[in-house]
């Protein structure tokens, strides 16, 4: 079984050289820290390319934070833009790649990840934009939710933030395809055999 | 014509109604128009619905005037981080129409640009699409979304020359640019007025011909999420 972090390293091996890249909260952001040596230029939609780490105490800068609302610096690469832009070129299928978290996804590609009726609303921010956007859409979430419940589902059962949008989905479990018909596993995570990974997934596996 | 005013409250003379619609720039509490949310407050104009990213903190930016009760309706993205946001939503005191982060950037701009509608895959199949026009371009569906066409737009920037010709710095500039687009007045407040000549005419991020009143004055500019990494 992988931890956030194996997660997080083996979704970085889906970045190729060159791309654009935005990554979600949470264990996305943890995988700008695997990338190594390869190209990667990322996307902050907030109105940033080229975002850089975590500032050194005392470099905050209250002009300068992430979609996360975290103080963040700038590389020789930057570029900033408004809004509107930031989302043309989200829109525009300019990003290859978008790595986020989920709640619930279904065999189809549909994704989850906004809202719980009945819970506190917070709104979709950009996710809508960025799933109905990028190039890739590349989901990175535990396999199964506290209840021991699998996050991988025939329908959602939760208010979607997009309809087929998903095409590979990370767990702590494994690696799989959205494909026609269902799921496809593509890999097992260490130490995790396919049978343990089928009996954990509820939705369709072909 | 001379733009400059003394006072946010002055540049805000002439300009309010109670059940406006204000469109204003900001992305958490970066880029946020801090001093005319405060003379928002202080002229008491009420019902009034903003579009606006986010709706600031308890106690500061918008959330301001959400303590007043000066908002009949929010028009934005994301609303997680304000208690009195979620009471007053909740208790049915305050509207709130959700829109995904682009969809209401592209709103903006359009207004701003005279486009009153346009269509995109933002939001297919999903409740933001319910009771929307939907269309086929290339086999792809789309959703018809409206233009944002503000009474007033407040912006906040870095610098202006006297001609309003505008520079943001960083990622403070996020929803400035198409929320002053939007507006049919905007007012723009900034950190520093330059004279008109010394900004380089390539480097100006929104010309002055979309702002109508400048002021400059002191930004608490407040941080939400102080991260830092160790060396």
């Amino acid at each position: 079984m992988w931890d956030r972090n194996q997660m997080a390293a083996r979704a970085a091996d889906e970045l190729e050289d060159g791309w654009y890249v935005n990554l979600g909260i949470g264990i996305p952001t943890l995988v700008a820290n695997y990338v190594g040596d390869k190209d990667i230029t990322l996307q902050s939609e907030n109105g940033m390319l080229g975002m850089g780490p975590f500032p050194l105490e005392g470099d905050e800068d209250p002009d300068l934070i992430n979609a996360g609302k975290q103080t963040i610096t700038e590389l020789p690469r930057t570029a900033y833009f408004d809004s509107a832009q930031s989302f043309g070129m989200i829109r525009g299928g300019k990003i290859a790649a978008a790595i986020l978290g989920a709640m619930e996804v279904a065999e189809n590609g549909d994704l989850a990840n906004w809202m719980i009726p009945g819970k506190l609303v917070k709104g979709m921010g950009g996710a809508m934009d960025l799933v109905a956007g990028v190039g890739r859409v590349i989901v990175v979430m535990d396999h199964t939710n506290k209840h021991g419940d699998s996050k991988l589902l025939k329908e959602c059962t939760l208010p979607l933030t997009g309809k087929n949008v998903v095409d590979r989905i990370i767990t702590n479990l494994g690696v799989l395809d959205v494909v026609e018909g269902g799921l496809k596993i593509v890999e097992t995570a260490d130490g995790v055999t396919e049978d343990e990974l089928r009996a954990a997934t509820e939705a369709t596996i072909v | 014509m001379k733009k400059i005013y003394d006072s946010a409250d002055k540049a805000l003379e002439g300009l309010l109604d109670d059940g406006m619609l204000i469109a204003a720039g900001g992305f958490g509490l970066c880029g946020i128009p801090e001093l005319l949310i405060d003379a928002l407050v202080e002229s008491g104009v009420k019902d009034i619905t903003i579009a606006s990213n986010n709706c600031g903190v308890d106690g500061f930016g918008l959330g301001k005037l959400l303590d007043t009760k000066q908002i009949k309706k929010m028009m934005s993205s994301y609303v997680g981080e304000n208690a009195e946001f979620m009471r007053q939503y909740l208790s049915g005191e305050l509207e709130l129409e959700f829109n995904p982060q682009g969809t209401l950037a592209e709103r903006m701009r359009a207004g701003g640009c005279g486009i009153p509608g346009f269509y995109t895959k933002t939001g297919v199949g999903t409740v933001i699409a319910e009771g929307k026009d939907h269309k086929d371009f290339n086999g792809e569906t789309y959703i018809m979304e409206e233009g944002i066409f503000a009474d007033l737009s407040i912006v906040k920037a870095w610098k202006a020359d006297e001609t309003g010709n505008l520079i943001f710095r960083k990622t403070a500039r996020n929803f400035n640019p198409p929320a002053a687009m939007c507006g049919k007045v905007c007012v723009v407040e900034v950190e520093e007025i330059v004279p008109t000549g010394s900004l380089d005419p390539d480097h100006i991020h929104l010309p002055g011909i979309y702002v109508h009143r400048i002021i400059q004055g002191e930004h608490e500019k407040r941080i939400e999420q102080r991260t830092v990494r160790t060396a």
